[in-house]
């Protein structure tokens, strides 16, 4: 590689790389290979693709490409074949011969390997009749699904870098910042401030040198889009950065990733030794004055590292703490210099901006919230994966358009969105539209981009305990109200979720809730009690039936409930008997089995091994299970029928 | 030791990047490195310990052979995660964040791997698998105990 060292020779790269992308008539198949494609095999499954074209010599003919996630996780592994663009979901290795005998070069397609509609059962080829996909407007993600992520000429085919080489050769730096700000954008890492704006602080701040970061810390648990696009379109994230950096006027960057994600910072790794050998990194970046170069730091396993003060800390080798605010980043960031920090999907998005243009951009969203997001649509969900869609959609279109619906015959309970910041959003209001205002009236946030689906076998209570315990073990102990008042909450919730809720517990929860809210530092403690607010205002029935009736409705609760095997359906296969970790189960071959009470732990394995055309073990909570333990412990090993 | 210090500058910097390499290299921070590390980025020993016990990243103590890792993000939770999490702690006969006693395997959890969709989501070393069930547990603990015998083997 030699380097590019001006915007012709960046053209004319791009150009070639277009060319032949056009010109190739081989048959491609992309295999989806980002981390979870990879946990369910998708690496088994190119190599035996790869292995088949070189036995029957196909070399000329066919092409296998590992590109990054495809964003449907549920259909993983999943591969498209290109011209035809015929969609296959859940390929195993077995699966690679017909599909390149039969469908790469006979073009004939394979019935058992096409996606079904959860809702209709219709079989569809193609990824764009797929309902997951339809409702989407994939500006950020979409490319994915084209390029091999280590190979900057795949970039490049796809028009990648042109954005950098018109920001170098026709934009100063104020035109940039204005085109961000005209473009309407918002940060996509939480908070939701306006990109332009901070970017144009940074730049009016005095300093020899101003540093950028790229935020990649994504501690939602339940969020992933970040993780998807490092590792899926690296140089996407990095062309942005650099764009910045030249408005900015920074001569350094860094990328802080999460240490959880090994693969996004490997991608990340080649994609920067790449660009600087091309000379997009480095001095005199394509020929201009402008030097700049990006390290990457690998984070060490703090959520409050997300935080940006903490993270600066946390890069100059201390504790991620959080400090006051301000002074912002923007005057004293990075080694007390003025800096400007961006989330991954924020910086991703820049390119595109510079390409299409400010009014483009705007053209989508809402009066306060344009463009797209990127959400991990996840839990009790038929579709599960990641969807990218215009911010104003309704969270209905959401789940049961695009995600299609919730599984089995359950019903939707709550949909979880901003993480430990964030809240529990009801049946009620799920024709509201996705922008940062109305999220946030419902008691929720936008955050960035968890979105959790809870269906009628979810506790809420435990959910907000979950939460709670989450931000607990995360505050970073600066702030007594956070570190003191995050374990009150949780002590109590415990409490709750065990069947010892006291009569005040509730407004003793909401009463910590303000303090917490008042007097902590930072976003974590001042977000923290969201979840435990929200489903209070949501489901305060829940918490009540726990705390006065030793009730939980969705059986989750441990403490509140009991299993049982009902005697008219257990048909005596033994196999709860064997699976019990305890020996609760008493029975023999083709004999009704109970469960001894007083044994039993609850950890549900034979709830979940009984066949499920049996289904002879149920969960009682309440009364009823009152009822069942006073019933089998006055007879212990009664297998006679409890009147329930 | 040496070795590794000396691709580092003398900086406070460079302090996360140290340890992760003395981490990676003997699966713990020995109490040798930190005095190393000390003088090489004139930091103190009782600073270096302030943070490097802030970070989860990090133990000072020697981990397992395996490292079984069990997702309690929020969308693994709703999928069942925490009792996968105590049936391992049932099997292992450990809680969460120790090693066994024959250093065979060391449980920990983790807040979300980014693979929520395959959930709940185990990692052993650098295996993902999908889909843990308490029925799971076994045969994946299996797995790593026979790899130990083949390896005396
Ligand atoms: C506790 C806490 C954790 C955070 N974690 C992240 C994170 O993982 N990723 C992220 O981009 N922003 C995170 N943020 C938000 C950042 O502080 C910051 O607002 C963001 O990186 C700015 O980028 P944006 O304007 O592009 O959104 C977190 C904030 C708080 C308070
Ligand atoms: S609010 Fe909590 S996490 Fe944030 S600085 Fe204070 S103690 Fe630390
Ligand atoms: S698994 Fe079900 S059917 Fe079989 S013995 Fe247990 S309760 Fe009865
Ligand atoms: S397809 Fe990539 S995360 Fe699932
Ligand atoms: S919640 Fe387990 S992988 Fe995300």
């Amino acid at each position: 590689m030699t380097k590019i060292k001006s915007f012709e020779e960046l053209k004319e790269t791009i150009n070639q790389q277009i060319k032949l992308r056009n010109e190739n008539d081989k048959t491609v198949l992309t295999v989806s290979a980002g981390t979870c494609g990879r946990a369910r095999g998708s690496l088994k499954v190119i190599e035996s693709l790869n292995k088949i074209i070189k036995e029957k010599k196909l070399e000329g003919k066919i092409q296998v490409k590992n590109t990054g996630c495809h964003g449907f996780c549920e259909a993983e592994p999943n591969i498209i074949i290109h011209p035809q663009n015929i969609f296959y979901q859940h390929v195993q290795p077995e699966d690679a011969e017909s599909i390149i005998t039969e469908t790469a070069l006979n073009n004939k397609i394979i019935d058992k390997l096409l996606y079904s509609d959860p809702v209709t059962g219709q079989t569809m080829p193609k990824e764009s009749d797929i309902s997951f996909y339809a409702k989407q407007e994939r500006i950020v993600m979409g490319d994915n699904a084209l390029i091999d992520p280590t190979d900057i000429n795949d970039y490049f085919a796809i028009r990648g870098y042109n954005s950098l080489g018109t920001v170098l050769k026709s934009m100063n730096p104020e035109d940039v910042i204005e085109t961000i700000i005209a473009s309407g954008i918002r940060g996509r890492g939480g908070a939701g401030f306006p990109t332009g704006l901070k970017w144009k602080f940074a730049r009016n701040a005095k300093g020899d040198i101003k540093y950028i970061i790229c935020n990649a810390d994504e501690g939602d648990p339940g969020a992933y889009m970040d993780r998807s696009l490092m590792e899926g379109n690296p140089h996407r994230v990095l062309e942005g950065m650099i764009i910045g950096a030249y408005a900015i006027g920074a001569t350094e960057g860094y990328i802080y990733v999460r240490m959880e994600y090994p693969l996004a910072l490997k991608n990340i790794t080649i994609a920067l030794e790449q660009a600087r050998k091309l000379g997009l990194l480095g001095d005199a970046i394509l020929g201009s004055e402008f030097n700049f170069d990006i390290h990457v730091f690998k984070g060490a396993g703090s959520f409050v590292s997300g935080e940006e003060t903490s993270l600066m800390a946390s890069i100059e080798g201390r504790r991620a703490q959080p400090r006051q605010r301000p002074p912002f980043p923007a005057q004293s960031g990075l080694w007390g210099k003025p800096t400007n920090i961006n989330n991954v999907e924020t910086w991703g998005n820049i390119p595109i901006i510079i390409e299409k243009g400010s009014d483009w951009f705007a053209g989508i969203g809402t009066e306060s919230s344009k463009g797209t997001k990127i959400f991990s649509l996840v839990g009790k969900i038929n579709n599960t994966g990641l969807v990218e869609v215009p911010m104003g959609i309704t969270l209905r279109e959401i789940i049961y358009d695009i995600g299609g619906g919730i599984p089995g015959d359950k019903e939707f309970k709550a949909v979880q969105t901003g993480g430990p910041s964030g809240g529990c959003i009801p049946e009620e209001k799920l024709d509201l539209p996705v922008d940062y205002e109305s999220l946030s009236e419902a008691g929720s946030i936008m955050g960035s981009g968890g979105m959790i689906v809870m269906d009628e076998d979810t506790c809420m209570v435990d959910v907000a305990r979950y939460f709670l315990q989450f931000t607990k073990e995360e505050s970073c102990g600066k702030c007594v109200p956070c570190r003191i008042g995050t374990r009150q909450m949780v002590e109590i919730l415990n409490r709750i979720t065990r069947g010892e809720g006291k009569e005040n517990d509730i407004k003793k929860l909401e009463e910590l809730a303000k303090t917490i809210k008042s007097g902590s530092l930072c976003g974590l403690g001042q977000t923290s009690p969201n979840p435990v607010l929200t489903t209070l205002r949501y489901f305060r029935k829940e918490y009540e039936d726990h705390i006065y009736n030793k009730s939980c409705k969705a059986l989750v609760c441990k403490d509140l409930i009991c299993y049982y095997i009902e005697p008219d359906k257990c048909v005596g296969c033994l196999l709860c008997k064997k699976s019990c970790p305890v020996d609760a189960i008493i029975g023999k071959r083709k004999e009704v089995h109970v469960i001894d009470h007083k044994l039993c732990i609850k950890c549900g394995a034979c709830f979940d091994v009984c066949p499920p055309k049996v289904r002879a073990v149920s969960k009682y909570t309440g009364e009823k299970k009152e009822k069942i333990l006073k019933k089998t412990s006055a007879g212990s090993v009664d297998t006679g029928r409890v009147d329930k | 030791m040496q070795k590794i210090l000396a691709e580092f500058e003398n900086s406070q910097k460079e302090l996360i990047h140290v340890l992760h390499c003395v981490q990676a290299k003997f699966g713990y921070i020995p109490p040798e490195a930190i005095s190393e590390i000390s003088r090489h980025l004139k930091i103190t020993e009782s600073e270096i310990y302030g943070i490097l016990t802030f970070y989860a990243a990090f133990s000072l103590e020697p981990r397992g052979k395996h490292r079984v890792t069990v997702c309690m993000g929020t969308a693994c939770h709703v999928r069942g995660g925490p009792k996968v999490l105590e049936e391992f702690e049932r099997r292992l006969g450990i809680e969460a964040g120790h090693t066994t006693r024959d250093k065979q395997f060391t449980l920990e959890t983790v807040a979300c791997l980014g693979c929520c969709a395959i959930g709940p989501v185990v990692v052993v070393d650098d295996d993902y698998h999908a889909e843990a069930t308490i029925r799971k547990v076994e045969p994946i603990l299996e797995k790593y105990k026979k790899e130990k015998k083949n390896d005396q083997d």
